[in-house]
């Protein structure tokens, strides 16, 4: 007996190793259930954080757009008259968000709202010596941008640099264009305007068309190219939360009246997948969850039946009702925690063999495994709670025990 | 207020089960008995007479439904809970007629117990006592057995050593030989009577064996939950 162990402490590994069997056991149950919350909880934090770098790094989390043109009728059919039978459609021309610096400052003051980044983007040509090809030129302010869209992260030659007379294109429009970082490209606007730029650097966004058509200005330059200038076409905003996004963005719209599409509307299957998959995790974490609490629960309530005798002689002894009942919570978030140990040991370790064992068919790993070191401690710590509440009803019923009925059997 | 030298009292005892229900039972009837510091007192009668529902009383293990027991002084009435736990882990120890020992540990932990309970932590001290206990009894050989791995009379005589522990007044022993030979219910006997006199511990002993209720100081019978003192006819 250690001298720094205190009387519970000793009862009650005493009584889980003398029990070994049954210890064994119900430790395997709960390491096995804690293994798959671990495995499972690590594979899909790691899966959705890939897929939500890509997207939320490649699209603003929230964006803002000026309204769609509409054609109105000038007015309404009187008594008597044929209304009209035809409108029109009408074109969408590139236009400017309606005060948009006012805009900008509201939303830079809201807290929730990490990032404001106007910009303007159109169509135009890029053209150099006989070759054309029909690009969308988004012309941006690089110091925030580049904090809602990670261009940087994609650059593979050349920098970053979007001054007045700079462009960065994709690889894709570099190899169709025969152009290298240094070497100029004319780009035309539908308007008539045109520029020669300076290729200075190539990004590679992972995506054939989006290399092939993806093009960065500095701001000044697309509004000067589109005829607007001092106009954006769109404003581009990242957020704390982005889970938050939708409801981020129809305060936006209700406040600034422009209209406001979040990535969770414009990828709305995506979403969707991604909070199924979040609601049947936990799912699966909560009945697992239950089945180890009731697990450690049936086992305790064996073990107090089988010791009530030994409990009958503690208290007899002059043991009282609150140490027996610690003795038996001890023992349930001991299991609890040993449990937990394991199974957070044989789920990570699993994953990890998991991760190595699949490749993709280029032998390159399916995705960046995500490991937070808080996953095992919140899971080692929830499953040793656990294990405390679990016990809290054999050990009531343990404590409530009368000695002389307990001792005569 | 009982006499400095009177451990035990007991005034006008009874006991009911099932209270306020058809099968209502009296089991103790108006019971008066007083026990000197240092008896040892034999209690005998027949089975289902009261005798174990008398010891468990005496044992603050049940509480009388009327009347008022002492113990060492104190009126137990009405003591909470927690003080009846600390009173009789103080004052009363108990022997079985099954040892009870815990099989989780060994000799030497047993009698450790009521000691640990007490204090929270092991120390030196207690094991020191637990030692010196289990020697006069003549098992410091076995004192890291566990309690399953000896025999019928060890195990008994472990109990009386943890009976001991905590130096108690009164020891109440129900039965504790009833489940030994012949010679290891000598010994154990014995060994309680030789504690007796050397420790001036009071022992309330139930027994059939009327063997064994001669060699008490004092005798006491109960039968139909009344207490009648008398001499054993041989």
């Amino acid at each position: 007996m250690n001298k720094l162990v205190p009387f519970e402490w000793i009862t009650a590994l005493r009584f889980l190793k003398e029990g070994r069997m049954q210890t064994i056991f119900i430790v395997v149950a709960v390491a096995i259930g804690v293994a798959v919350i671990v495995f499972m909880s690590a594979l899909l934090a790691s899966l959705q954080a890939n897929f939500l770098k890509r997207v939320l790094t490649s699209q603003p989390h929230i964006q803002l757009i000026p309204p769609d043109e509409v054609a109105r009728v000038l007015r309404k059919p009187q008594e008597g008259e044929v209304a009209v039978a035809i409108v029109q459609r009408p074109v969408q021309r590139i236009r400017s968000i309606d005060q948009w610096q006012k805009v900008r400052s509201e939303l830079t003051r809201w807290s929730e709202i990490t990032n404001v980044s106007p910009s303007m983007s159109g169509s135009a040509l890029g053209v150099r010596g006989a070759a054309s090809r029909s690009i969308v030129v988004t012309g941006i302010d690089p110091n925030v941008y580049f904090n809602v869209v990670r261009i940087p992260d994609y650059l593979v030659a050349g920098q970053v640099r979007v001054l007045t007379d700079d462009i960065l294109v994709g690889t894709e429009l570099a190899k169709d264009l025969g152009v290298n970082v240094g070497e100029k490209i004319i780009v035309s606007s539908a308007t008539g305007a045109s520029r020669v730029l300076t290729v200075s650097g190539i990004f590679d966004l992972g995506n054939k068309s989006a290399n092939q058509r993806s093009t960065f200005v500095a701001l000044r330059t697309a509004q000067a190219l589109f005829g607007l200038v001092g106009g954006v076409t769109s404003i581009d905003l990242t957020v704390t939360d982005p889970y938050e996004a939708e409801t981020i963005a129809q305060r936006v719209q209700a406040v600034t009246g422009v209209e406001a599409d979040s990535w969770i509307k414009t990828n709305a299957q995506f979403f969707t997948a991604v909070s199924a998959q979040q609601t049947s995790n936990t799912l699966i974490r909560v009945f697992v969850g239950l089945s180890v609490a009731f697990g450690i629960a049936s086992v305790l309530v064996v073990s107090v039946i089988q010791r009530s005798k030994d409990i009958g002689i503690l208290r007899a002894m002059g043991t009282s009702k609150e140490q027996i009942l610690r003795v038996l919570l001890i023992q349930g978030g001991l299991l609890g925690f040993l449990g937990s140990l394991f199974g957070a040991v044989i789920g990570g370790g699993g994953l990890f063999f998991w991760h190595g064992y699949m490749r993709q068919a280029d032998g390159s790993e399916l995705f960046p495994l995500v490991l937070e070191p808080s996953l095992f401690a919140v899971a080692v710590l929830l499953a040793a709670v656990t294990g405390v509440a679990a016990a809290a009803v054999p050990a009531l019923r343990a404590a409530r025990l009368d000695p002389v009925v307990a001792i005569r059997g | 207020m009982a006499e400095t030298n009177e451990v035990l009292r007991l005034e006008k005892v009874s006991k009911r089960y099932n209270v306020g229900t058809p099968v209502e039972v009296e089991v103790l009837h108006d019971i008066d008995l007083s026990v000197q510091r240092g008896e040892f007192v034999a209690v005998i009668g027949p089975s289902g007479s009261g005798k174990s529902t008398l010891l468990n009383i005496i044992g603050l293990l049940d509480r009388p439904t009327r009347g008022k027991l002492y113990v060492e002084g104190h009126e137990t009435s009405r003591l909470g809970d927690d003080a009846i736990t600390r009173l009789r882990g103080h004052s009363i120890g108990f022997v079985f007629q099954y040892h009870y020992l815990i099989s989780a540990f060994t000799a030497l932990e047993n009698v450790m117990m009521p000691l640990l309970a007490e204090r929270g932590f092991p120390n030196d001290t207690m094991r020191a006592r637990a030692h010196t206990l289990l020697d006069q009894l003549g098992l410091a050989r076995w004192e890291n057995n566990l309690a399953n791995n000896m025999s019928g009379g060890q195990q008994q005589r472990v109990a009386i050593a943890r009976a001991l522990a905590m130096n108690p007044a009164i020891i109440l022993a129900d039965e504790p030989t009833g489940n030994l030979d012949t010679k290891s219910a000598d010994q154990v006997f014995e060994m309680m009577r030789e504690v007796n006199r050397r420790n001036g511990t009071t022992f309330l002993l139930v027994t059939h064996n009327l063997d064994i209720a001669q060699r008490c100081d004092r005798v006491v019978e109960v039968i139909d939950g009344r207490v009648r003192e008398g001499k054993v006819a041989a």
